[in-house]
């Protein structure tokens, strides 16, 4: 059962678990102590008419009562504890684990199927230890004393009331066998769901433009249906044992009344006994006609359980070696040595055969045809992938060998899409480094052309950004971007020169900010424009997922290859 | 433990949601279950017999004792153990349809109940997304309506199945002995004050958890789908810092406290039914003594009271559910309230096949949040069949003159016409099946590369798919994927390079084959290989529609048959390539600093 892998999450907490089972042990012998009062109530006060008896029964009553509330108070505030701590343990390591995970992970997972990892089955796990389990440990406790001591009043009576509750436990397992693996579809349908509503939501400029609601409201009510199905599976199997445990509770008393009574008749029992041997009998049926909602409860939990596990059993496939090379500050040397890659799910390889050697400070362009590679052989630098043969190496150091965190700091990126946080300007430009003081801080923004803009803003660099803050424009993300890159300082800088989508004064100005940032670094550029190629100390063409033509502007110009096509092209247009 | 301070945003939506009026809320739910009230009828007589059979137990025992026991009378012993088995087996069978068709209503409900959702998220505007997260909109649509249904599936059945008993218990002990009923009966008022006051900060309480779930709902979604940046930039362990000290840790405390208000309310139950089993027992057994009851009366009577505080115990620990559902249901409410901003007006027209003539009749234009005019007294008339190239500074007003085009919003002033159409009088629908956008960042499904073209016109063949894609120069890449046209884009197409994401957009917007095109600066970040190709593309799409581009690529503003110049949200210049240069205006001024490269 994946609910037993979980015990680390509980192991933290075992002071607290025997806090609480110590109290759960003073609540069960409470309440087993309870029939016995009322027992010499009836045998002993009323049928000998002892009065001092009947108020020292209500005195009693009362104090257990009193004990029982407060021990019961204890118990609830104890299992919420636990619970959320493990709760929150859990959410923290499902959230840690998530992001070190690397982007062929993420390449393919859905972000509303990881939400719902770390909240829809972190709760699940969590009501099961707040709620269900102590209910499953009283019960444990509960029928181990109302046994020995119904077993000590009258052993035949025992052994005919509790027969019926031998097929009731055998009906309870069979059933939590099969509602585990119904409830593991459950939530998947839920999954899909959450990931179904999660794309029409980022998606909706596209329903809208292209007046799709209708087919998007058909694909949602499949997956709606779907869980609807899902859910009444597990209710049909649930409305046939519910019942059954209730009726083989109640056939119970029916017994022990029936046999217990002619016991009574025949004077080999008390009246009090056969009164207390039913209040023994539903105390035992209260938490046994639980034992479904908390066998179902358990499913629940364990399915959750099993899908958080799986995300916390993917390993990540790009880690830092044990023995890992902490980088020392890089001088900016990248080469590329025999490097193919393939993506899991592609046939072609993306790369190949890519020998590429840049000295320190160079300016590299690359260009070459949409998918031709450009984007997968910069990310191989700062190793968001592996290489599938040969080697990538950062100043003769293969970058499996060193240490991620000292490579990535190291490297600057300025994507395509200039992805910024809901937070402000300030945080978002200290992104990469938190500590880093105001003036780094406008340095960077002013180095990047953002800070007039920034200043501009009621609220200046406080500004915040993202869903809940002010909208900026594509170029004013941009240079947001580009500042966030500046304050790393990174000995290697790759960016994406995608800025024909600003107007041309922005452009301009993120012109000068890029000529900044590169000033000093080894720079990969993914050009789009020629300006950009022309200054290059080293221009990459690349067709294919291969590099077809390296060489400076004039020399490649001169080879009239691949190269001085597109120059050709780019010109006349 | 220090106190942490959630982000205005979270504690504003609980403040917003605390003025809500709980009866109120309830009964807009009870709305939703309203279809279903013949079931629900239905199974509530179900449930009044399997209860009745239930309350009658203790009653049946105290007969056996009475006649059959302390009469030695074997014969109604018999009778009686009988009968108290005949009720068992209806009572199996009761309780069976009874959760089945609960059941199937709960999950009906839930099921209509996220279409409603669906269909009006469907329908709200841009404006409503910008303001509203995407993990807002799924805390709502799924956390908060899983709320809901464990509240109408578990928590509407029990409910009625405790007020039943209860009523039945009372019944019978009544039925047993008054005087001992009406003893018992004094702690019903301590039990509504100490629930009324429970249910106060347990409301608040429960409200609290819900924020914090919601919070940490979003920050999860937000780093998940920046997690390139976020590994790019080794923040982590900061992250990490962050997550597990505030947001989680948040949580954790309002959970906590939520249990303490649980825990603090609990104990009262019990204290309450101690002390009524022992005044019973006292005033009862002195009774006994003096004969004027019997002893079966008594038993019968503290099995009573035991099962009395229990659907009152249950009823209280149901308040969990109801806060939750109650809070969840208000949001839900609250979404489902959020005007539609951009609604077809009742008589709107289905708009007939146009031609593609669009007049911006003195259009003016400004948020309904913010007073400032984003656009002003916009007059322009682009005949059929022309492409008009808007040219202008970022903030402009170029976007918005688009998304007005496409009725994404409607104008504050003036009219925008189509074939003389105003777009206020036709239906959304009609309007956009007849236009074709591509935004600057293409946005693919989950879904094969075939199913994202195909979302242009869902019934095209796959001849004609192949078609459009190899007119935008998209086919020979998808070739080269693993599965072709049947390869399956995943979350964002992330797998795909931004210039295939594009190009696969314009073949969907050229398989939907619109009578008006926009193109929101859509060929901007594709190399100059496939430019060219999407160039010669897009001269073939613009032929014979209208088209709307907001480029900055000197060949496409050249060969458009209208340059219209935006500055500050009003028409600065318009005119042909040639006609703007002579003016030596603000177009001059660009085309000689920014278009050559």
């Amino acid at each position: 059962m994946s609910l037993f892998r979980l015990r680390f999450a509980i192991q933290p907490y075992l002071l607290q678990i025997a806090a609480s089972a110590l109290n759960l042990l003073g609540l069960t012998a409470l309440s087993l102590y309870m029939p016995r009062i009322m027992r010499d109530l009836i045998d002993q006060g009323l049928s000998r008419g002892d009065s001092r008896l009947v108020i020292q029964s209500a005195l009693l009553l009362l104090l257990l009562g009193l004990l029982t509330a407060a021990l019961s108070g204890l118990q609830r505030y104890l299992l919420e504890w636990i619970a959320g701590h493990v709760g929150y343990d859990l959410r923290n390591r499902l959230y840690d684990h998530i992001q070190n995970l690397s982007f062929s992970f993420h390449d393919h997972a859905q972000t509303g199927q990881l939400i719902s990892r770390c909240i829809e089955d972190v709760r699940a796990v969590q009501n099961f230890i707040g709620g269900s389990l102590v209910e499953l440990a009283q019960l444990v406790f509960l029928i181990i004393g109302a046994i020995s001591i119904m077993l000590a009043t009258n052993v035949t009576l025992t052994l005919i009331g509790i027969l019926p509750i031998l097929p009731m436990i055998w009906l309870t397992f069979d059933f939590g066998h099969r509602i585990t693996a119904m409830f593991f579809n459950v939530d998947n349908r839920l999954g899909d769901l959450s990931a179904r509503l999660q794309e029409n939501v980022s998606g909706v400029q596209v329903v809208r433009a292209f007046a799709r609601e209708d087919y998007e409201m058909e694909r949602f009510d499949e997956s709606n249906r779907a869980y609807y199905d899902a859910r009444i599976r597990v209710i049909s199997t649930w409305a046939v044992v519910m019942p059954t445990t209730d009726f083989l509770v109640t056939v119970c008393t029916i017994l022990i009344l029936w046999f217990g009574g002619s016991m009574v008749l025949r004077g080999e029992l008390s009246v009090g006994e056969l009164v207390a041997f039913n209040a023994y009998i539903l105390m035992l049926a209260a938490p046994a006609q639980q034992l479904t909602n908390l066998v179902n409860a358990a499913g629940e939990a364990s399915a959750g359980a099993q899908r958080a596990l799986e995300v916390l059993d993917t390993p990540s496939a790009i880690v830092s070696p044990a023995d890992a090379v902490t980088l020392p500050a890089l001088r900016g040397e990248v080469e590329f040595r025999g490097v193919a890659l393939n993506y899991q799910d592609e046939k072609q390889a993306s790369l190949s055969a890519i020998n590429l050697k840049v000295a320190p400070n160079q300016l590299i362009a690359l260009i070459g045809a949409t998918g031709s590679g450009k984007t997968s052989l910069v990310n191989l630098i700062p190793r968001f992938y592996d290489v599938t043969d040969g080697e990538v190496l950062v100043d003769g150091v293969d970058v499996r060998r060193a240490n991620l965190t000292s490579l990535r700091r190291q490297i600057g990126l300025v994507l395509q899409t200039s992805l910024l946080f809901s937070d402000s300007l300030k945080a978002n430009i200290a992104y990469g480094r938190p500590d880093a003081s105001d003036e780094e801080i406008f340095a960077a923004a002013k180095a990047a052309q953002a800070h007039d803009f920034i200043l501009g803003f009621p609220q200046g660099y406080e500004t915040m950004v993202g869903e809940r803050g002010v909208t900026l424009s594509g170029g004013q993300r941009q240079r947001v971007a580009i500042a966030r890159a500046l304050l790393m300082n990174p000995r290697i800088l790759i960016l994406d020169d995608s800025l024909s989508s600003v107007d041309t004064q922005t452009e301009q100005l993120i012109q000068e900010a890029l000529d900044q940032l590169m000033e000093g670094r080894t720079t990969f550029v993914i050009a789009h424009r020629l300006s950009t190629v022309r200054r290059a100390d080293l221009i990459v063409v690349m067709d294919q997922g291969r590099i077809v033509e390296t060489g400076s502007h004039a020399e490649l110009l001169a080879r009239g290859g691949l190269y001085k096509e597109i120059h050709d092209i780019q010109l006349s247009a | 433990m220090t106190t942490i301070t959630p982000p205005a945003y979270v504690t504003q939506s609980e403040e917003l949601y605390d003025k809500g009026l709980d009866p109120q809320v309830a009964r807009r739910l009870m709305k939703f279950i309203l279809p279903y009230k013949w079931q629900l009828l239905f199974s509530a007589a179900l449930m009044l017999v399997a209860t009745a059979s239930s309350v009658i137990g203790p009653y049946l025992v105290k007969i056996a004792i009475d006649d059959g026991l302390n009469a030695h009378n074997p014969l109604a012993l018999r009778n009686t153990v009988l009968f108290y088995l005949a009720a068992a087996i209806i009572r199996w069978g009761f309780i069976y349809w009874r959760v089945k068709i609960m059941a199937l209503v709960g999950q009906s409900v839930i099921y209509d109940l996220r279409k409603m959702l669906f269909a009006h998220l469907q329908r709200l505007s841009l404006g409503f997304y910008s303001r509203y997260s995407v993990g807002r909109v799924i805390t709502r649509v799924i956390n908060d309506v899983e709320t809901l249904r464990e509240f109408i599936t578990w928590a509407v059945l029990a409910i009625a199945r405790d007020l039943f008993a209860l009523v039945g218990i009372i019944l019978a002990m009544l039925t047993l002995n008054v005087k001992l009923s009406l003893l018992t009966f004094i702690t019903l008022p301590l039990m509504l004050l100490a629930t009324r006051i429970y249910r106060r900060s347990a409301r608040l309480a429960y409200r609290k958890v819900r924020a914090a779930i919601a919070w940490v709902n979003s920050v999860l979604a937000e780093n998940i789908n920046g997690i390139r940046v976020v590994q790019a930039f080794s923040r982590q362990g900061y992250n990490y810092d962050h997550f597990s000290q505030v947001t989680n840790r948040y949580h954790l405390q309002t959970l906590l406290h939520a249990a303490r208000v649980a825990a603090s309310f609990l104990p009262v139950v019990d204290v309450l039914g101690a002390l009524a089993t022992a005044a019973v027992v006292y005033i009862g057994g002195t009774a006994v003594l003096g004969e004027s009851i019997t002893a079966g009366v008594l038993v019968g009577f503290v099995l009573y009271i035991d099962r009395y505080f229990d659907p009152i115990r249950d009823l209280s620990r149901r308040f969990d559910t109801l806060q939750s559902a109650m809070a969840g249901g208000e949001r839900i409410l609250a979404l489902l309230d959020t005007e539609v901003e951009v609604k077809d007006s009742a008589n709107a027209l289905e708009l007939p096949a146009i031609r593609g003539e669009v007049r911006f009749d003195n259009l003016s234009f400004h948020y309904s949040d913010d007073p400032a005019l984003v656009l002003r007294d916009i007059r322009l008339t682009v005949p059929a069949g022309s492409t008009v190239a808007l040219v202008g500074e970022t903030g402009a007003g170029k976007t918005t003159l688009v998304k007005l085009l496409s009725r994404f919003m409607d104008p504050s002033s003036g009219r925008l016409l189509v074939d003389g159409h105003d777009l206020r009088l036709i239906t959304q629908n009609s309007l956009r099946r007849q236009m074709g956008v591509v935004l600057q960042d293409p946005f693919l499904f989950n879904g094969s590369v075939r199913e994202n073209i195909k979302f242009g016109r869902l019934e095209a063949s796959d001849a004609e798919v192949q078609t459009a894609a190899e007119a935008v120069g998209a086919h020979e890449f998808i070739l080269r994927l693993k599965n072709g046209y049947e390869t399956s884009v995943e979350e964002g197409g992330v797998m795909l390079s931004v210039g295939q994401r594009q190009l696969i957009s314009f073949a969907r917007a050229l398989l939907a084959d619109p009578r008006i095109l926009i193109l929101d600066e859509a060929t901007s970040s594709v190399d100059t290989q496939t430019e060219q190709v999407i160039q010669k593309a897009l001269a073939r799409l613009f032929q014979g529609r209208t088209s709307f581009v907001i480029a900055h690529r000197l060949s496409t503003i050249t060969s458009a048959d209208l340059i219209v110049v935006i500055e500050d949200g009003t028409i600065l210049e318009q005119g042909t390539h040639a006609e703007l240069l002579a003016r030596h205006g603000k177009y001059y001024s660009l085309y000689q600093t920014g278009f050559q490269e």
